[in-house]
This record gives C-alpha cells, sequence and structure tokens, in this order.
C-alpha cells in the first residue's frame, strides 16, 4: 500500500505540474487524457488495482486513485477557465483605445449647431405667452401705408408718423408701400382674420431708417401682444404686463405702468419692470386699444375691447447674454453665434 | 424740454422737493430724463473788484491782478484770462474753496509769487457751460458778496422732460404747473401779473390773407420801452433754461413763451405797424434773425409789414433779422398768433430750419393764451422800463377756422369699461376741473368742454385718458383676463420649430443677415438681378435691394467667416424673401414668402442631400430631384432643382464654382435652398400603424451597369415597379466606375427585400420576380452585369 499511495501522488503532483504549464485549454484538456487514459500514470495505476489482493487494501488504493483523478479534474477545470479569461483579456486588449484621445477626434467632438439669439429669445417669450393663453400671429414684413399707419390712427400727414424713421420701396404711388417699422400691423390683419376673442403675440422683424450703432440696428425684432374680448380694462392690461414680468424674469421682478402717448392706444402707457436690486428696465409700450384701432380692424368698439403692447427682442437678448454692441449680433461671425448654445 | 422748479413753484405751492416733483412728473406722463441742480453756492467765492493789473516780465501768459474784496486790502492773484480790466468786479475764489469741480484752491505760486486765490469764469462757477474769459459782473456790485446774490443767481433745479406728442400745453411751465397742481391737489397760480400802466388805445391793423394756414394773429402796442438788459431773475431763468440772454425785450418775449407756451415776437413799431399775414410769392427773399436768407416759395407763410408789403417774418418760425428791436427801439408791436401745425411742420422741414417757437407751433399752442401773454411780457419789461405802457385796443384778428373749446361727450360706463372703475360724477369732476376740464353732468353721460391749450382732446377716449391719468395708473390696479382661447403654436410655427432644432441637430448655425442687398449681390451668386424691390430712401445704397433669396447673405457670411481661418462654417437661416409681385396695381405688396437656407464650407452635395432628406423626414415630405434644369447659381452638374411636377421649390449640391470664385471662396460650399413656405404649410395626416409582417423575407441583390447620363433614381423607379407589392425596402448599396465597366457607365448595385404577407415567398416566386425587375432595368437604359 504505501508504494502505491506514493506512486498516486507522485503522479498528481506530475500532472498538476503539466496543467501549470499548459497554453491553451486544449493541452489542458490533452493532459488529463493523456494522465487518465490506459498508458497514463494514474490509468496504469487503476488497471494495476486487480493485483492487489488484499480487499481493504484494494479498495483503498481505488479509493486514493478516484480521489487524485478528480482533483485533476477540479484542477483542469480550474486551469482551463483562468486560460480562457486571459484569452478573452488578450481579444479585448487589442481592442483598447484611448476615450480621451478619440473625444478630441474632429468628428467626434462635433458640437451641435446654434440657433441665433434673437430666435432664442423669440421662443422663450412665445412660451411664456403660450403659457398665459396666448397664440401666436404672424404677418408680412413689406407693409402697406394702410396697415402700418393709417389704419392704426395715423392718416396721412399725421404727425406721430415722424416717430418712426420709415423704409420705403421704391414703387408707385411711392409712400404705398414700406418695410413695417413695428409689428403693429399685424394687429389689424389678425382683427380682419381672426374671429374675436383674441389673445396673440406677434414677433416679427422690423425696419427704421437708423444708422447702426451698439445699441441701434436698422433691421431689429419686436414682440407685440394684443388682447380683444369683451370687457377688457386698463387692469387687465397692467395684470397681464405684470404676470408676464413675473413668468418671463421671475416672480421678484414687478412692473409699472407709466402714462405715454401712442397713436393707436389710449389710455398710453411705458411700462418698466423692477429688479430685485430696485433698478428698473425700462421695457416697451402698451395702452388699451384705441377705439379707431378696434374699428379699422372691422370690430365694434362699443362690442369689443382690448389693450396691446410691445417690446424689442434684440434688448433682451443684449442683456440676457451681455452683448456690449448688438452689431455683433447681426455680424454672422461663427466665433459670437457658436458661444450660445 | 428743460424745466426750472422755481417757475413751477412760483405757479403752484408745489412742494420744494425735486424728487418728490420728479416722481409726480413720471406718474403723469412727463417722463423726466434727468435732474440738474443749476446755481448752488460756491462758499468762498465773493465779490471783488479789480484795482489795478501788471504784467511780468518772465510770464507772458498771465497777468498779475491785485484785487479788493471790500476790505481795502490788496490781494494778489495770478490771472490768466484776458477779458479783465482796472474797475471790473469779479468773482474771487479765496483760498480754501472747493470749485463744483472738486478742486481745492490753494496758495500757488508762480515765479515765486504766491497767488492768493483764483478769479472765475461762469464755466468755473458752474452757471454756463461756454464762456470767454472771467465773468464780469455789474461795475456797481457790492464787494466781498457771493456773486449769485448779485446775479440774482438762485439755486434751481432744472428738470429735462421727454415730452409725448398729445401734450403740447407742457412746452410751457404752465402747463406743467397745472398738471402737478392737479397731481398734488393744490391750486394753480400761474404767472405773477403786475399792473403795468395802461396806455391810450392804439390798435395795429391786422389782414388775414391765408386764415386757413393762420387764422389768428393778434398784435398789440407797448409804449415806453428802453432796450436795455435784463433783470437778473430774467437772466438766471433764462440761463438755467438754456438760452442767451440778449436784451431786456428778446429775454422778456423768449421768457413769455419758456412760461406760457406762447412764442410771440416783438418788433419796433417805429418800422412796423401793421401787419398782414400771407403766401410768399415764389422767390421773394427774407433774411431771417440767424442770418440767412432764406428763398420763399409759395408754400411758405410770411408775415409782413402792411404798410409797404415787406415780409418781417417767416410765420411761425423766424423773425426777420430787418425789424429786429434796435437799442433805440421805444415802442414795440408785440405779435402773437395762432399757425395751423401741419403748414409748420412742413415748412420747417422744407428750409431745415426749426426754432423754440416752431418746435411749439407745430404741436399746438393755445389760440386764446394771447391776453396773459402780453400780460405777462408786459410784467417781465415793467422790471426794466418804469415808463413802460401796455395799449389798449390789441387785435386779435380771428377767423372761424380758429380752434376754439370743444364739447365732447363721455359716457359714464364707458369710463368704467375702459378703466374698470366706477367714478360718480363729483370723482370725475374733481379729476377733470384742475386741469382745465369744464364737465357737467347729464344723466349717464358727461358733457365735457376740452380747454384750448388742450388741442390732442378730441374725443371720448382722449378724456378718460385724462381721468386715468390723474386718477393715477397704478390705482387702477392689475387682474389677468382669463384668456378664453387656448395658447398654442399653430401647426406651421410647430413645424417651423421642428426645422430650427434639425438644423442644431444637424450642427448647423444660424446666422441673420441683413434681407437688404447691395446693387449686384444677386448677380454675383448666379441669380436673376433684373426684377427685385429698391428701397426708395436707403441709408446706404449697399443696403438698398430687397433679397429675393438667402443665398447672397448666407454666402457673404460664409466668406466672411474662411477669410477670419474659422475652422468649419455651416450656416442656416430661415427668413422672408421678396420677390415682386406679378401686377403691382392689383397686389401692390411683394410675394413674400418665407426661405430656408443652408450653405457648408469645405462640403460637397452629399452634406446637402443629406440635409434634404433629414428636412423631408422632418417635415413628412418629398419632392423629386431634377437635374435636368440646373438651378441658378448652383454648380451645373453636382446640383438638382427640388421640384414638384412643374413647381420648383428650391435646389441642391453645391455652389457654382463661378460663384465661389466671385466671393474668394475655396473649396466646395454644399447648399441647399427651399421655399419653406410651402413645405411648413402641409398638414401631413397621421401615419396609420402597419402589422408587422413576421414571415422570412428574402434578399435579391442586383447589380446593373447604366450609362452616366441616366439618373439612378430612374432605375430604382423601375426596380420598384417590378418588384410589385412584395418589396419591403430597395437601396443602392454599392456604386463601382473602373474596370468591367464602360467608360461612361457605372455600375449600380440595388439590394431588394421582398416580403409577402401571409406567407413565405418559394424559390419560384422570387425568381420571377427577380426576372421582371432585370427585364424593367432593361427597359429603363440598364443591363444587368
Amino acid at each position: 500500500m504505501g508504494t502505491q499511495s506514493g506512486e498516486i501522488s507522485a503522479a498528481l503532483s506530475r500532472a498538476l505540474e503539466a496543467l501549470g504549464a499548459a497554453s491553451s485549454p486544449e493541452d489542458v484538456r490533452s493532459i488529463v487524457s493523456q494522465v487518465t487514459g490506459k498508458r497514463g500514470s494514474l490509468g496504469l495505476l487503476k488497471s494495476s488495482l486487480g493485483s492487489i489482493a488484499d480487499i481493504e487494501e484494494r479498495k483503498e488504493v481505488g479509493a486514493s486513485i478516484n480521489a487524485a483523478s478528480t482533483r485533476l479534474a477540479e484542477a483542469a477545470d480550474t486551469r482551463i477557465a483562468e486560460l480562457s479569461a486571459s484569452e478573452l483579456h488578450r481579444v479585448i486588449e487589442r481592442d483598447r483605445v484611448d476615450v480621451t484621445e478619440r473625444a478630441l477626434k474632429t468628428d467626434v467632438a462635433a458640437r451641435l449647431g446654434r440657433t441665433h439669439l434673437v430666435t432664442q429669445a423669440t421662443e422663450r417669450l412665445e412660451d411664456v405667452f403660450i403659457g398665459l393663453g396666448f397664440q401666436i400671429a404672424e404677418g408680412p414684413e413689406v407693409e402697406s401705408d394702410f396697415y402700418n399707419f393709417e389704419a392704426l390712427n395715423m392718416p396721412p400727414s399725421h404727425p406721430a408718423r415722424s416717430m418712426w424713421d420709415t423704409l420705403f420701396v421704391d414703387q408707385d404711388p411711392q409712400g404705398s408701400v414700406l418695410l413695417r417699422t413695428h409689428t403693429s400691423p399685424v394687429q389689424i390683419r389678425v382683427m380682419q382674420e381672426w374671429p374675436p376673442p383674441i389673445y396673440a403675440i406677434m414677433p416679427g422683424r422690423v425696419f427704421r431708417r437708423d444708422t447702426p450703432d451698439a445699441t441701434h440696428m436698422p433691421v431689429f425684432h419686436q414682440i407685440e401682444g394684443m388682447v380683444i374680448d369683451r370687457n377688457i380694462t386698463f387692469a387687465d392690461l397692467a395684470g397681464t404686463i405684470e404676470a408676464f414680468t413675473k413668468a418671463f424674469f421671475g416672480s421678484e421682478f414687478t412692473s409699472r405702468l407709466r402714462p405715454s402717448y401712442f397713436p393707436f392706444t389710449e389710455p398710453s402707457a411705458e411700462f418698466d419692470i423692477r429688479r430685485p436690486d430696485g433698478s428698473w428696465i425700462e421695457l416697451g409700450g402698451c395702452g388699451m386699444m384705441h377705439p379707431r384701432v378696434i374699428r379699422a380692424g372691422g370690430l365694434d368698439p362699443d362690442e369689443w375691447s382690448g389693450f396691446a403692447f410691445g417690446f424689442g427682442i434684440d434688448r433682451m437678448a443684449k442683456e440676457r447674454h451681455g452683448v456690449a454692441d448688438l452689431r455683433d449680433m447681426y455680424s454672422n461671425d461663427v466665433r459670437f453665434l457658436e458661444q450660445f448654445p | 424740454m428743460r424745466v426750472l422748479l422755481s417757475i413751477l413753484r412760483e405757479f403752484a405751492d408745489l412742494p420744494n422737493d425735486a424728487d418728490l416733483v420728479a416722481t409726480a412728473l413720471n406718474s403723469l406722463g412727463m417722463a423726466v430724463e434727468s435732474i440738474e441742480e443749476v446755481g448752488i453756492p460756491v462758499p468762498g467765492v465773493v465779490t471783488a473788484r479789480i484795482v489795478r493789473t501788471e504784467r511780468h516780465p518772465d510770464a507772458d501768459k498771465v497777468t498779475r491782478c491785485f484785487v479788493d474784496t471790500g476790505d481795502g486790502r490788496e490781494m494778489h492773484v495770478w490771472c490768466g484770462a484776458t477779458n479783465m480790466g482796472a474797475g471790473d468786479v469779479v468773482p474771487l475764489a479765496t483760498i480754501g474753496t472747493t470749485m463744483p469741480d472738486g478742486r481745492g484752491i490753494a496758495r500757488r505760486g508762480i515765479l515765486g509769487i504766491d497767488s492768493e486765490g483764483m478769479l472765475c469764469s461762469p464755466i468755473e462757477l458752474g452757471i454756463s457751460t461756454e464762456s470767454s474769459g472771467l465773468l464780469i459782473l455789474p461795475p456797481n456790485s457790492p464787494l466781498g458778496v457771493d456773486p449769485f446774490v448779485v446775479l440774482g443767481i438762485e439755486h434751481d433745479v432744472v428738470f429735462d422732460l421727454d415730452l409725448t406728442r398729445n401734450r403740447p400745453e407742457c412746452w410751457g411751465h404752465a402747463g406743467v404747473a397745472r398738471d402737478l397742481a392737479a397731481h398734488f391737489h393744490v391750486a394753480y397760480r400761474g404767472p405773477r401779473l403786475s399792473s403795468v400802466k395802461h396806455g391810450d388805445a392804439r390798435s395795429i391793423p391786422v389782414t388775414l390773407s391765408d386764415p386757413s394756414r393762420c387764422p389768428m394773429f393778434s398784435a398789440t402796442v407797448l409804449s415806453g420801452v428802453v432796450v436795455t438788459s435784463s433783470p437778473n431773475w430774467v437772466q438766471s431763468r433764462l440761463a438755467h433754461l438754456g438760452m442767451r440772454s440778449i436784451n431786456n425785450v428778446v429775454d422778456a418775449s423768449n421768457l413769455v413763451m419758456l412760461e406760457l407756451n406762447q412764442p410771440n415776437h416783438a418788433y419796433d413799431y417805429a418800422s412796423v405797424s401793421s401787419f398782414d399775414v400771407r403766401r410768399a410769392r415764389t422767390g421773394e427773399v427774407l433774411r431771417t434773425l440767424d442770418g440767412v436768407d432764406r428763398v420763399l416759395t409759395d408754400e411758405d407763410l410770411v408775415i409782413v409789414n402792411a404798410a409797404d408789403g415787406t415780409p418781417v417774418g417767416l410765420g411761425g418760425i423766424m423773425g426777420g433779422l430787418e425789424s429786429e428791436v434796435v437799442g433805440t427801439t421805444s415802442t414795440v408791436s408785440l405779435e402773437m398768433a395762432w399757425f395751423e401745425p401741419d403748414s409748420i411742420r412742413f415748412t420747417v422741414n422744407r428750409h431745415g430750419l426749426r426754432s423754440e417757437a416752431s418746435t411749439r407751433f407745430e404741436r399746438g399752442v393755445d389760440p386764446e393764451g394771447v391776453v396773459i401773454a402780453a400780460d405777462r411780457f408786459a410784467t417781465i419789461l415793467s422790471e426794466t422800463c418804469p415808463d413802460l405802457a401796455l395799449h389798449e385796443g390789441m387785435t386779435i384778428a380771428r377767423d372761424a377756422t380758429c380752434p376754439s373749446a370743444r364739447r365732447v361727450t363721455v359716457r359714464r360706463h364707458q369710463i368704467k369699461r375702459t378703466l374698470g372703475i366706477d367714478l360718480s360724477v363729483n370723482d370725475v369732476i374733481e379729476l377733470l376741473k384742475p386741469i382745465g376740464f369744464n364737465v357737467t353732468a347729464a344723466g349717464e353721460e358727461f358733457e365735457v368742454v376740452t380747454p384750448t391749450f388742450r388741442p390732442d382732446c378730441e374725443e371720448e377716449i382722449d378724456i378718460i385718458e385724462e381721468i386715468a391719468r390723474h386718477y393715477g395708473y397704478d390705482a387702477l390696479g392689475k387682474s389677468v383676463p382669463s384668456s378664453t382661447v387656448h395658447g398654442r403654436l399653430s401647426l406651421v410655427q410647430q413645424r417651423r420649430r421642428a426645422v430650427r432644432r434639425l438644423m442644431v441637430a444637424l450642427g448647423l448655425d444660424e446666422a441673420m443677415p441683413s434681407p437688404f442687398l447691395a446693387p449686384g449681390d444677386l448677380r454675383s451668386v448666379g441669380l436673376i438681378e433684373d426684377d427685385v424691390l429698391q428701397l426708395a430712401n436707403p441709408l446706404v445704397a449697399e443696403e438698398s435691394i430687397l433679397r429675393t433669396s438667402l443665398r447672397p447673405g448666407l454666402l457673404s457670411a460664409l466668406a466672411f467667416n474662411r477669410s477670419h481661418r474659422a475652422p468649419r462654417v455651416a450656416l442656416w437661416e430661415i427668413g422672408h424673401v421678396y420677390p415682386p409681385s406679378d401686377d403691382k396695381v392689383d397686389q401692390p405688396l411683394p410675394g413674400e414668402y418665407e426661405q430656408l437656407c443652408i450653405v457648408v464650407a469645405d462640403a460637397d452635395l452629399d452634406t446637402a442631400l443629406r440635409q434634404w432628406n433629414a428636412l423631408c423626414e422632418c417635415l413628412a415630405v418629398g419632392a423629386q430631384l431634377d437635374q435636368s434644369r440646373i438651378p441658378d447659381g448652383f454648380h451645373p452638374t453636382r446640383s438638382a432643382t427640388i421640384a414638384r411636377g412643374k413647381q420648383q421649390i428650391g435646389a441642391v449640391g453645391e455652389v457654382s464654382p463661378v460663384v465661389l470664385a466671385n466671393l474668394g471662396i475655396d473649396g466646395r460650399v454644399a447648399c441647399l435652398e427651399v421655399d419653406l413656405s410651402i413645405l411648413l404649410r402641409e398638414t401631413p395626416k397621421p401615419v396609420q400603424a402597419r402589422d408587422i409582417n413576421r414571415f422570412p423575407s428574402s434578399d435579391i441583390d442586383l447589380a446593373f451597369t447604366m450609362s452616366e447620363e441616366a439618373p439612378a433614381t430612374t432605375l430604382q423607379r423601375a426596380l420598384r415597379q417590378a418588384a410589385g407589392a412584395n418589396l419591403v425596402f430597395i437601396e443602392l448599396f454599392d456604386v463601382y466606375r473602373g474596370a468591367g465597366v464602360d467608360d461612361g457607365s457605372r455600375s449600380l448595385a440595388f439590394r431588394l427585400r421582398l416580403q409577402k404577407q401571409g406567407g413565405t415567398l418559394t424559390d419560384s416566386e422570387i425568381g420571377e420576380i427577380r426576372d421582371k425587375c432585370i427585364a424593367a432595368a432593361k427597359k429603363s437604359g440598364a443591363s444587368l452585369r
């Protein structure tokens, strides 16, 4: 018994040693089959069992051989798992990249495009007014004298026409076609086309014969708001301006109205926004729609009343983003545009 | 308009608190642009007499002045001015004085000789913005006292008001004071009037030859005039209000205008004692007070000396130089009138001549304000002319067309409807009476008589505005109307926003070039420039044409950015273009529509095609690419027209090399331009869900050789038709040119995926489809490889 037991453990340790040196799962499997095969060290020991006379001893040696075989099989499994893992590892390693390098590649790093600051401001304003129950109306940028002036209570030669430096289209009769000086003509078009009640805002491009400077452009953008309903009062105007102020600027902002003059509204007002620090932003003009304007829109001012307000969009964008010079906003310089995602 | 607090407070008992008054002005609609303290005494500055002056041989730019401040002690001061001499009384800033500009006066020497102070100019004392040397005070001034006291210059506050068109009366202090008095609930007093001696009746004949332009003209005679300098308080007021003092007569005239908004003109009675107001004769020349010879036309209104028919003034704008009051004048004809505002405005524009008077007349002065204005003129003048007599018999020639008080009916419920407040009769009277409106109640209506100084108040709503102003805008409250419509974007607006998001996702930056183009801009990008709209009054010629395409603007922005070595330039714009209408009589406005344009530097047509496909997907629209029509300004062999049947709605491809050369752009430029209005207007119906076909599908790959001339879409269309209902998708997966394919042809390899509804396609069915496809391809000019 002593001799055989020594041979079994010697065979097992030789086999385990060989497993350790195996370089592939196939190697492992062939080592196992070699050792346990008929001519293998364990196989030979197994086949020599019959020569042991003593039953107890035979049982004992047989159990030792089985234990060694099991031990070998387990070691083989472990070794195969080890080898597979390192194979996968090699494959994965072959794929290795520097992610940060890839992140820098031009096509990967390509940024999204941009909307213009004016578009961004317009959409923000639109969204706030939609929340307040307004719809959005649009109108042509090249307008007739009628919509831009006459219907807005400025008959020909009305002195208030000089409040705007108008650009005219060279077309007969001269003066009849112009570039709209404000978005107010859309008020008339909306009244003519939409059935009341009307809650509408009218953003858009407007034109003045102004030399460009840091705060003026001959082409800029305004947003106009209009409400036509039954029993609309001045308090509704003030309340709407206040609601807009809080929704757009923040709840800690407030608004005030100061008497002013526009031909198309009466009573008219300027409206200012009070910042939390107590300073004021002079934002725009507003007022109750003049009965003559309501009439020009084809409605009866004794049945319908309303208010209108308007202010510049460009200035909002300019102040929000700290743009020093309005001309930069229209330079179309990518170095400017790309700053504002 | 500059307004002095002291005058306002003379006219009404207003608080002596500039900030309080400014707040009131703002809340009444007179926007305060600035508040300026003027005439602030400078402690340490006293009057001093120059005893003698002396030059120093080594200092040729300064003079040594020896002055006496009244105690008989001679003080030495170096002085750089040259307008003074021995005997003059001048202001001396003594050692230790802090000047208005913050400078401290210390003992300083020149050539080792100390200066015991500084002699001051009006600028240095902060009482004028211009001067040429020292302030010389009246010779009999007391010494050692505050020069402001001597001059009657009072510490005062100037409000600079931004006045609106509807408040002409505020161009005089009286109008401002009346509004403030009502606001502060104090009485409006108006200007101080002293009893001036009345002379015998002397009336001046006046003829109104053009009553539509000048329906009221008044003239008064004042005798006992001595032309001299004005009292200090008059000079002080004028200086603070930004006007130069001339002499007592002109100053009184100007002050009356500033106080009462009544322009007026004093003529030397010796030369003008009867008036006619008529149209000028074309070619007639008048030398106005500013010394310019004005050549007149029959559009101009002139005031004429009726005695000889010579013009003495351009009506409502400026007096003539010849008939000016002179030193020897002892009697004056004081003229005041009312001119039709529009005609004044036209004359001002025609001559480019604006004056304090015309500014007031073109807004509207009070046609009934002449009597009090004459009294005030006499009051001011009497201080320097003890023998002044205001003669009885003031002529007021008045045509029936001259505006007078209006009666306006105001419905009580309309006040409530507009302002949301329920006012009693008394409330309305209390609000309107103090500002000059007479109110009588008749049931639910008010009869309001408007004052003649408020020409803007013509109808009910004008009166309601006055009620609102004096009730206080803040007091009207704030409420939010409950919108009875649903706030939302229209479908077109939603689709436009989707396109904007797509542009961003495609990595494109939104540009906003000017919609104005220079002549030649359209031509240089290959577009037709014959039929465009031009501006009648452009600021500059470079901005005189209204664009008919967004391309010139975007391409020039692209060129600009390229020239600044921007690493990537990919721009888009959605904007209006303005092609002229075909029939400008029936349709005077242009055929304005919205365009989308994209330009990408260093990119070929694949980029533009990808963008077009993405746009189609985004908007669920489609159109054909027609390469047989070369779009203007595009690359002739690498672009296609985007068409819907015969209608051309855009173009896609690359910008023409000729255009790129014109603009100095290197590399290819991908470009897409479409009529976005058409695409946005479409309203795709909701797509209905299809069942997923779970039967197996089969692919067949077919490669054809086809002439380069024939469009690949023709072949694809033929294959699609031939494959019929079992075709799930078709794609062009390979294009090959080279060995094995004839020159002038290419190989186009298509993959067709076939799948049958409700079953599996058999091999023979697939074979049949394959044969049909090959036959159809052959018919369209392609042969199987």
